[in-house]
């Protein structure tokens, strides 16, 4: 077991996501930023979709009651095992009441803790990741445990890889999403040419960008969604859908974000910066 | 039957939008079933489909795809329409709701602003029978068509921060129920006690898109009841076959 002895601002367990459910409203959640999700399972020489922590801004304190192996990645936060610093990508031999804790976030927003063979909550229709009403809980609290399999030893092929991480990038390449013919020359020029920024309404479900862009008065039918959709409401607002996102929506989808993008999205804090460029 | 034009764009890497004439019609839903079964037929794994009113989201969760080899496999599939003879289950539910005024918290302002009592407002409301085109927003939630136009009212001016789980609600030309606790701006009318979404199932939804609703008032005794039917999984509501 795995026990959270404080669990900092949202701390949550994520695989890969749950597919397969689309039809019935089910998002597919799953981790914010699969691309440092795979970089930790690919050092443990895991599954890709094995279950993760998910650390938003302020890390957990982590206590653990068996021998395993972990991995760091995604956001760089200042952590400790026993009060010895510990680097992200690099595998790391954790012992009975070993503990991890978190200092000062550095750099990105969402930082990973990977385990030797993935963490083993229940699945739900076909997925670790928690998200209400299909889990319980909607996030990991102070005193909850999770469980993971024992391992006493393992000899990674990789004991630690210099990575580059991907989320000092601003630029966000977008697609051509099934409204985007409704954009004006104004709007195209405005997207196109100027910064903008996420504004604090931010989470697993949806980042809404600071600045507002022209209107629009185009009313459609409800029609799909996906994680990196962009939706432009009546008001000018651009909110970009996340992995937690609703499957449908009524806004016009005037771009789709590469997946790559949506990784480099999920590091960024409110009123970081960016611009959008047109694949 | 008819089969209707149409308009295939990209949506994103794995992604495609089909969409049929911008319209609200159970003879263009039937299509898009029908369309859906056709392409299953193709058995390729890792396609999901979602329907909403005239268009259906395919995506592809294995692995990114060609626009165009995507594009080529479904017009394939949507000339194979014509002469495919489907038969699908479809089902007429009848889902019970509570018109109480400790659940119907808008009920009697609704009624008021519609200019008719709160008995007519619940006699329309019930006697009519309204097509699931699409399931979505929130795990469970029903995009019901067919609401009277005498029933026809504007959302709350001011949204609520939390709707109660089951409340049934009325908004513009829709009427639906919140499959869990949530923000809402609907005017709402009633409660459900069905679970409507249920991640222990088999079948986390028992309700299809294509399946038909209908609303049976009923008493507070009998809600509790329900509900507690429910709770311990022995209640179904009641279910008749379509195209029987």
């Amino acid at each position: 077991m795995l026990k959270v002895l404080k669990s900092g601002f949202y701390l949550t367990i994520q695989d890969l996501g749950r597919f397969g459910y689309r039809d019935i409203g089910v998002p597919i959640s799953g981790a914010m930023d699969i691309a440092s999700v795979k970089k930790a399972n690919m050092l443990l020489e895991n599954e890709e979709n094995d279950a993760v922590l998910e650390i938003t801004m302020t890390g957990p304190t982590l206590l653990f009651d068996a021998p395993t192996f972990i991995c760091l990645s995604g956001a760089h936060i200042l952590a400790t095992l026993n009060n010895q610093p510990i680097d992200n990508h690099q595998v790391i031999k954790v012992d009975k009441g070993d503990i991890l804790s978190y200092g000062r976030l550095e750099r990105g927003f969402r930082g990973y803790l990977a385990i030797k063979g993935g963490f083993q909550n229940d699945k739900v229709l076909g997925s670790r990741s928690q998200f209400v009403p299909v889990t319980k809980t909607a996030r990991l609290k102070d005193g909850d445990e999770v469980k993971y399999k024992e391992t006493k030893s393992f000899k990674p092929i990789l004991s630690e890889v210099k990575i580059e991480d991907h989320f000092e990038k601003d630029t966000l390449i977008v697609f051509k999403g099934p409204e985007f013919d409704l954009l004006s020359d104004t709007q195209l020029t405005e997207i196109f040419t100027k910064t903008y920024s996420l504004s604090k309404e931010n989470n697993r479900m949806a980042y809404q960008i600071a600045e507002l862009i022209k209107g629009h008065e185009h009313s459609m039918l409800t029609s799909g969604t996906l994680p990196g959709t962009v939706q432009l409401t009546p008001a000018g607002r651009m909110i970009i859908l996340m992995k937690d996102g609703q499957t449908t929506g009524g806004y016009p989808r005037i771009f789709q974000l590469s997946e790559d993008s949506i990784n480099v999205l999920a590091q960024k804090k409110s009123g970081e910066s960016f611009r959008f460029k047109l694949s | 039957m008819n089969t209707y034009p149409i308009n295939i764009k990209p949506f994103g890497e794995r992604a495609v939008l089909v969409e049929w004439p911008n319209k609200v019609s159970e003879s263009i839903l039937a299509n898009i079933l029908d369309f859906m079964d056709v392409f299953k037929e193709l058995n390729i794994e890792g396609w999901e489909m979602s329907v909403a009113y005239n268009s259906l989201t395919m995506v592809y969760n294995q692995d990114h795809i060609d626009f165009e080899e995507t594009k080529a496999m479904i017009l394939d599939c949507h000339a194979k329409l014509d002469d495919s003879k489907i038969q699908r289950k479809q089902h007429l539910w009848t889902i019970p709701v509570c018109y109480d005024l400790e659940f119907g918290i808008d009920i009697e302002e609704t009624a008021k602003t519609l200019n008719l009592s709160v008995g007519e407002l619940i006699e329309q409301h019930t006697s009519h029978e309204y097509v699931v085109y699409g399931i979505g927003f929130l795990p469970g939630f029903m995009y019901l068509g067919g609401l009277p136009s005498s029933l026809e009212i504007p959302r709350r001016a001011e949204p609520r921060l939390r709707v109660t789980k089951g409340s049934v609600g009325l908004a513009g030309k829709q009427t639906g129920i919140y499959p869990q606790d949530s923000p809402g701006g609907w005017n709402i009318i009633g409660n459900c006690p069905v679970q409507l979404f249920n991640p222990k199932d088999k079948s986390p939804c028992f309700v299809k898109v294509g399946d038909k609703i209908r609303f049976e008032s009923i008493s507070k005794a009998e809600y509790n009841l329900h509900k507690i039917e429910g709770e311990v999984g022995i209640y179904k509501p009641e279910k008749v076959d379509l195209n029987a």
